[in-house]
C-alpha cells in the first residue's frame, strides 16, 4: 500500500511545499533515512488511527466472508485477499480512508515531541490562546450567574415532548432571548490576535522597509506572490475554471462539458484524492454534493443516521445554555440573510446537535484550543467532577450558524447536511477561531492578506492606513467566517470548493486582499473607516474566481 | 417631430416615475396631449370602453391590451386554454393526441406533458360537473377564488361540499344572483404536494412582456423570484384556514407573525435553481425551467386568437406558477397589474430595473413612439429579458 505525500498540506509551521534540496549526496542518503523512519512512523499512526475506526471493522468482516469464495486459496490466503479487496472497491475506500488522515492530521514532527506541539508548537501562542479561553469562559460563566440559568439541565418529560413535535419547525419558538449576548464577536477576537507579541523577536524601534505596517505583529512566515502561484498554479490563466469558463459568453464545448465528464467519472471512480485534484478547478453544481462527500470521505452509513438520532435524542432531554446561544445566532443572522433564511430550521437541528456531539472532542489534539472544563455543581475543582463544556468544546460566537447555512443549498436530509458540517469544521472551520501558527490559522492569514497588500498594493494600504482605516479591520470578519453571508452563494461554494481542494484556508486572504485591489479606485478616494467600510459593505455582486486568478496571475508582481 | 416622451400615470409608484423621470421624459395629465400612458386595470376599461373610448393616435401608447381578462381572470383564462385544446385535437394534430386516461401526451416540441393548469370549474355554471368530479375522489382538497379579485382576497380551501353549498345553481338558500361576474368564482383542484424548500411552500412569480399577439412576441424576465410562506406547510387538514400555510401572496404573508422585512420571504429564480441543481441535478432541473417557458408560451397562444391586437398595446403580464413535488410546475394564474410595491431593497431594485428593461422595450429609443415599429425589439435593448417566442 502507498502512502501519497500531500503536495500542499497541514504541517509544520514553517514548510507547507514539500520540495526536492539538492544535497550532497551523504547528505542525501541521511535525508532518505530520515524520511523513511518518518514513513514507518506516519504508517503506524495511521493504523493505530484506523484501527478504531468502523472502515476496520468492516474491512475485518469482509475478509472473513471472503474465505467463502473459489478464488480465495490457503497457499496464497494474503494475496488473494487483497486482490479481492482491489476488485471489490474495499481497497479504495481503505486508500481514501488514508488520505483523509494525511489531509486532516499533521506530520508527527518528533517522535518525542509532547502532545501539545502536535496542538501548537510556539509557547507564547499557546499562552495566549490559554487566556483568550479563560476569557470566553468567564465571559460564560458571568451570564450564568448574572441570568440564574445553569449551564445544562435535565428538560421536563412536558417540555421534552413539545420540543419534539416542534423538532422541524423550531424557529418558530419565540423564547426571550434578549437577556442573551453572543459569548464574543469576531470584532474581540481581532483585538486579541492585535496584541500577540513574540516574547523571542525584537523588531527594534527604528522603522525600515522590512517594518509590517498592519495589525498583526508577530513574525510568522507567509507566501507571497510567486510562492502562492506555485501552490495554486491550477487557478493559472490558462486553465480552464468554473466561475469563469462557465459563463454564458463560452460554449460549453470549450471547457464545461468535458469537465463535467470527467467529475462523473472522478465520482464513478470513489477515488478522494482524484476528487481532491479535480475541484481546484471548480466543482459543477449537480456533482457538488457527491464530490465534497467523497473529499471529505462521508459515506452515509446506517450507523451515521443512528447515532444522530441519538444526538437529537440528547437536545430533547436537556437543555444546555449554549443552546439559547445558537437560537439568538441564527436569529441575528441566517434569519435575515437573503440567501439562508428559508433553512432556519435546519440550523436548530444541525447546530444543537453538534453541541452533544462528543466525537468533536477528538480534533483538539491538533486544535490549539481546548475544551472549556466544567464542574459538577459544589465540586469546584475537583477533577474527577469536571466535564467538558458543551460537550463538544466549542462554545459558538455571533456568526458561528454562518458556517452550516450555505451546506443547506447542498444537503437536505439532516443528518448528510451535519455529517458535511462536522467534518468541515474539524478540518478548516476551527483554525479561523484559535490562535495558533498554522499556515491555514487565522493568524497567518491575517498575516498573509496584510503582507499581500503591503506588498503588491503599497499605496492603497499605506492610504487606508493614514486615514485610519487598517484594512484588517475591515476584511477580518469575511476571512472569520469565511466569506459565508457576505458573498452570493454561488460564488461561495466556488471558493470553498477550493478550499476543499487545496486544504488549505489560504485562498481566503488572498481573496480578501483581490477585493481591495478590484476596489482600489474608490478606496483611495475615501477619507475615513467609515467611508471605506461602505465601499466594502457589499460584496454580494463579486465573482470570486475571477479575482483571484486575476490577483493571482495578472498581477505585476 | 423630435420631442419628449409625455408620460401620464394613475399608479403613483416610485419605481416607474424613477425611471420615466430619468429618461428626461415629461408628466403631463391625462386631458393633455399624452404619449405614454402607464395606466392601472379599471383606466384600461374606460379607455377601450364603447361609450366613453377615445381613438389612441399613432404616437401613443398603453401598457394593456384592451381585453387582456381573456388571460387574466382566472375563470377566462380555464376558458380558454381548454378551447385552445379542443382546437389542436379537431385538426387532428399530432401534438393533441391522448393517452388512455384522456389526458393529453404532447402539445409540442415531443415535451410529455399533461395538462398544465389544475382541473378547473366555474361556479355556479359548472357546479353539477364539479359535484361528479369531487365525488371520484371525495379527499382531496380545493381551493375557492373569486374571479375579480386579486392578492389573495377570498379565497379559501374546501375539502367538504357542505362548505360550498350557497354555490350550487339548484340551491334554495342561494340569495345572489347566479350570472353576476362580480360574485363568480373559481373552483380547483388543490395542489397539496407542493414541492417544500425548507419545509415551506413557495410559488414563482415570473413577469412576462408581450409586445404583439399576432405575430406572438413576447419575453421572459430572468430574474423572477419565490414568495415563501412563513409558515411550516402542512396538508393537514386542521390548518386548511390557516391562510399563512397555503397562501404565498405577500399581501397575505406580510401580516403573519414570522414576516421578515429583510428578505421579505423571497428568494431569487437562480437561488432556486442553484439548489434544485445541488440537489436534484442538472438534467430534471433544466427539464423544469423548459417546461415552464412552455407552459407560459401556450397560455399564451391560447388567448392569442380572442385577443384585441391593438397596435397601440403592450403588456407586462404577472405569472404565479406553482411547482409540485414531482417537478411539475403548474399554471395558476396570470396578472394584469402585477405589483410595483417594494417590499425590500433589493425588491425595489428588481422592479425598478423590470420597469427599466420593459420601457427599453416598449419605447424604442426612448423616443416619441410610433405605433406602426415592428414590435421586435434587437437583442442589445432586451436587458434582463430573454426571447420566449418572436414569431415573424
Amino acid at each position: 500500500m502507498k502512502c501519497h505525500r500531500p503536495r500542499v498540506g497541514p504541517g509544520r509551521p514553517f514548510s507547507s511545499c514539500w520540495r526536492p534540496v539538492p544535497a550532497a549526496w551523504r547528505a542525501r542518503a541521511g535525508e532518505m533515512l530520515q524520511e523513511e523512519s518518518d514513513l514507518s512512523l506516519l504508517i503506524a499512526q495511521i493504523v493505530q488511527k484506523l484501527k478504531g475506526s468502523n472502515l476496520y471493522a468492516q474491512l475485518e468482516r469482509q475478509a472473513w466472508a471472503s474465505l467463502q469464495r473459489p478464488e480465495i486459496r490457503l497457499e496464497s490466503l494474503k494475496e488473494d485477499i487483497k486482490e479481492f479487496f482491489k476488485i471489490s472497491g474495499w481497497e479504495k475506500k481503505l486508500q481514501n480512508a488514508v488520505y483523509s488522515e494525511l489531509n486532516v492530521y499533521p506530520l508527527p514532527s518528533h517522535p518525542a515531541a509532547p502532545p501539545e506541539h502536535l496542538k501548537e508548537p510556539l509557547v507564547y501562542m499557546r499562552k495566549a490562546q490559554g487566556s483568550w479561553e479563560k476569557r470566553i469562559l468567564k465571559s460564560l460563566n458571568s451570564m450564568c450567574t448574572e441570568l440564574s440559568i445553569p449551564l445544562a439541565r435535565k428538560r421536563p418529560v412536558g417540555q421534552q415532548k413539545e420540543l419534539l413535535n416542534k423538532w422541524n419547525e423550531m424557529g418558530t419558538d419565540e423564547p426571550d432571548l434578549s437577556l442573551f449576548r453572543p459569548v464574543y464577536a469576531p470584532k474581540d477576537f481581532l483585538e486579541v490576535l492585535i496584541n500577540l507579541r513574540n516574547p523571542n523577536y525584537e523588531n527594534g524601534d527604528s522603522l525600515s522597509f522590512r517594518t509590517h505596517l498592519g495589525l498583526i505583529q508577530v513574525p510568522l512566515k507567509v507566501k507571497d506572490i510567486p510562492e502562492l502561484k506555485e501552490c495554486f498554479v491550477e487557478l493559472g490563466l490558462n486553465i480552464g475554471q468554473l466561475g469563469i469558463d462557465d459563463s454564458t459568453q463560452v460554449p460549453p464545448e470549450f471547457f464545461e462539458n468535458e469537465h463535467v465528464r470527467i467529475g462523473q467519472k472522478v465520482l464513478a471512480e470513489q477515488d478522494s484524492a482524484a476528487a481532491q485534484q479535480y475541484i481546484r478547478q471548480g466543482s459543477p453544481t449537480a456533482l457538488r454534493a457527491e464530490l465534497w462527500a467523497l473529499i471529505l470521505n462521508i459515506s452515509s452509513q446506517p450507523e451515521d443516521l443512528l447515532y444522530y438520532e441519538q444526538l437529537k435524542t440528547n437536545v430533547i432531554q436537556h437543555d444546555l445554555l449554549v443552546d439559547s446561544l445558537i437560537y439568538k445566532d441564527v436569529k441575528l443572522t441566517a434569519s435575515n440573510d437573503d440567501y439562508y433564511f428559508v433553512f432556519e430550521d435546519y440550523l436548530y437541528q444541525v447546530l444543537l446537535c453538534f453541541s452533544r456531539d462528543t466525537s468533536v472532542l477528538g480534533h483538539f489534539a491538533y486544535n490549539s484550543a481546548s475544551p472549556p472544563k466544567s464542574y459538577i455543581r459544589g465540586k469546584l475543582g475537583l477533577e474527577e467532577y469536571a466535564v467538558f463544556y458543551p460537550p463538544n468544546g466549542v462554545i459558538p460566537f455571533h456568526g458561528f450558524s454562518m458556517y452550516v447555512a450555505p451546506l443547506c443549498f447542498l444537503y437536505h436530509e439532516p443528518y448528510k447536511l451535519y455529517q458535511t458540517f462536522r467534518e468541515m469544521y474539524v478540518r478548516f472551520f476551527f483554525r479561523l477561531h484559535s490562535i495558533s501558527s498554522h499556515p491555514s490559522g487565522i493568524v497567518s492569514l491575517c498575516l498573509l492578506f496584510e503582507t499581500l497588500l503591503q506588498t503588491y498594493l503599497p499605496q492603497l494600504f499605506y492610504h487606508l492606513r493614514e486615514i485610519g482605516a487598517q484594512p484588517l479591520r475591515i476584511s477580518f470578519k469575511w476571512m472569520v467566517r469565511a466569506f459565508s453571508g457576505y458573498l452570493a452563494t454561488d460564488q461561495l461554494l466556488l471558493l470553498w470548493d477550493r478550499i476543499l481542494g487545496y486544504n488549505s484556508l489560504e485562498v481566503l486572504a488572498v481573496l480578501a486582499a483581490a477585493v481591495f485591489a478590484f476596489r482600489a479606485v474608490n478606496l483611495m478616494e475615501v477619507t475615513s473607516l467609515a467611508a471605506a467600510e461602505a465601499v466594502l459593505a457589499d460584496l454580494s455582486t463579486l465573482k470570486v474566481m475571477p479575482l483571484l486568478q486575476i490577483f493571482l496571475f495578472a498581477t505585476v508582481t | 417631430m423630435a420631442g419628449k416622451v409625455k408620460w401620464v400615470t394613475d399608479i403613483e409608484k416610485s419605481v416607474l416615475i424613477n425611471n420615466f423621470e430619468k429618461r428626461g421624459w415629461v408628466q403631463v395629465t391625462e386631458s393633455e396631449d399624452w404619449n405614454f400612458y402607464w395606466m392601472s386595470v379599471q383606466t384600461i376599461r374606460n379607455v377601450f370602453s364603447v361609450e366613453t373610448g377615445y381613438r389612441l393616435s399613432d404616437d401613443q401608447i398603453v401598457n394593456h391590451f384592451p381585453n387582456h381578462y381573456e388571460l387574466t381572470r382566472k375563470d377566462l383564462m380555464v376558458k380558454n386554454i381548454k378551447r385552445y385544446r379542443k382546437e389542436l385535437e379537431k385538426e387532428g394534430s399530432p401534438l393533441a393526441e391522448k393517452d388512455e386516461n384522456g389526458k393529453y401526451l404532447y402539445l409540442a416540441r415531443g415535451l410529455y406533458l399533461s395538462d398544465f393548469v389544475p382541473v378547473t370549474y366555474m361556479l355556479p355554471a359548472d357546479y353539477n360537473l364539479f359535484v361528479e368530479e369531487f365525488r371520484k375522489s371525495p379527499s382531496s382538497t380545493w381551493i375557492m377564488k373569486p374571479c375579480g379579485k386579486a392578492q389573495g382576497k377570498g379565497i379559501f380551501l374546501i375539502n367538504k361540499l357542505s362548505q360550498i353549498k350557497k354555490w350550487s345553481r339548484d340551491s334554495k338558500t342561494s340569495s345572489f344572483v347566479s350570472q353576476s361576474t362580480k360574485e363568480a368564482y373559481v373552483i380547483s383542484l388543490y395542489i397539496n404536494n407542493p414541492l417544500l424548500i425548507g419545509g415551506r411552500k413557495f410559488d414563482l412569480r415570473l413577469y412576462v412582456l408581450v409586445s404583439t399577439y399576432r405575430p406572438l412576441r413576447c419575453y421572459m424576465y430572468k430574474l423572477g423570484f419565490c414568495r415563501f410562506c412563513t409558515v411550516k406547510y402542512t396538508p393537514s387538514t386542521s390548518e386548511l384556514d390557516n391562510m399563512f400555510v397555503h397562501l404565498t401572496n405577500v399581501a397575505i404573508q406580510k401580516h403573519g407573525e414570522d414576516y421578515n422585512h429583510i428578505h421579505g420571504g423571497k428568494w431569487t429564480v437562480s437561488n432556486l435553481r442553484l439548489y434544485l441543481e445541488s440537489t436534484r441535478g442538472r438534467e430534471v432541473t433544466s427539464k423544469l425551467f423548459d417546461e415552464i417557458h412552455w407552459i407560459i408560451v401556450q397560455s399564451l397562444k391560447a388567448v392569442a386568437p380572442v385577443m384585441n391586437n391593438d397596435k397601440h398595446c403592450f403588456e407586462c403580464y404577472g405569472y404565479d406558477i406553482i411547482i409540485d413535488d414531482k417537478l411539475k410546475p403548474w399554471l395558476i394564474e396570470v396578472n394584469a397589474s402585477p405589483s410595483l410595491t417594494s417590499s425590500t431593497a433589493n425588491d425595489r431594485i428588481l422592479k425598478y430595473n423590470l420597469i427599466n428593461d420593459t420601457l427599453n422595450i416598449a419605447v424604442p429609443n426612448g423616443e416619441i413612439p410610433d405605433c406602426k415599429w415592428n414590435k421586435a425589439p434587437p437583442k442589445e435593448v432586451l436587458g434582463n429579458y430573454e426571447i420566449l417566442s418572436q414569431e415573424s
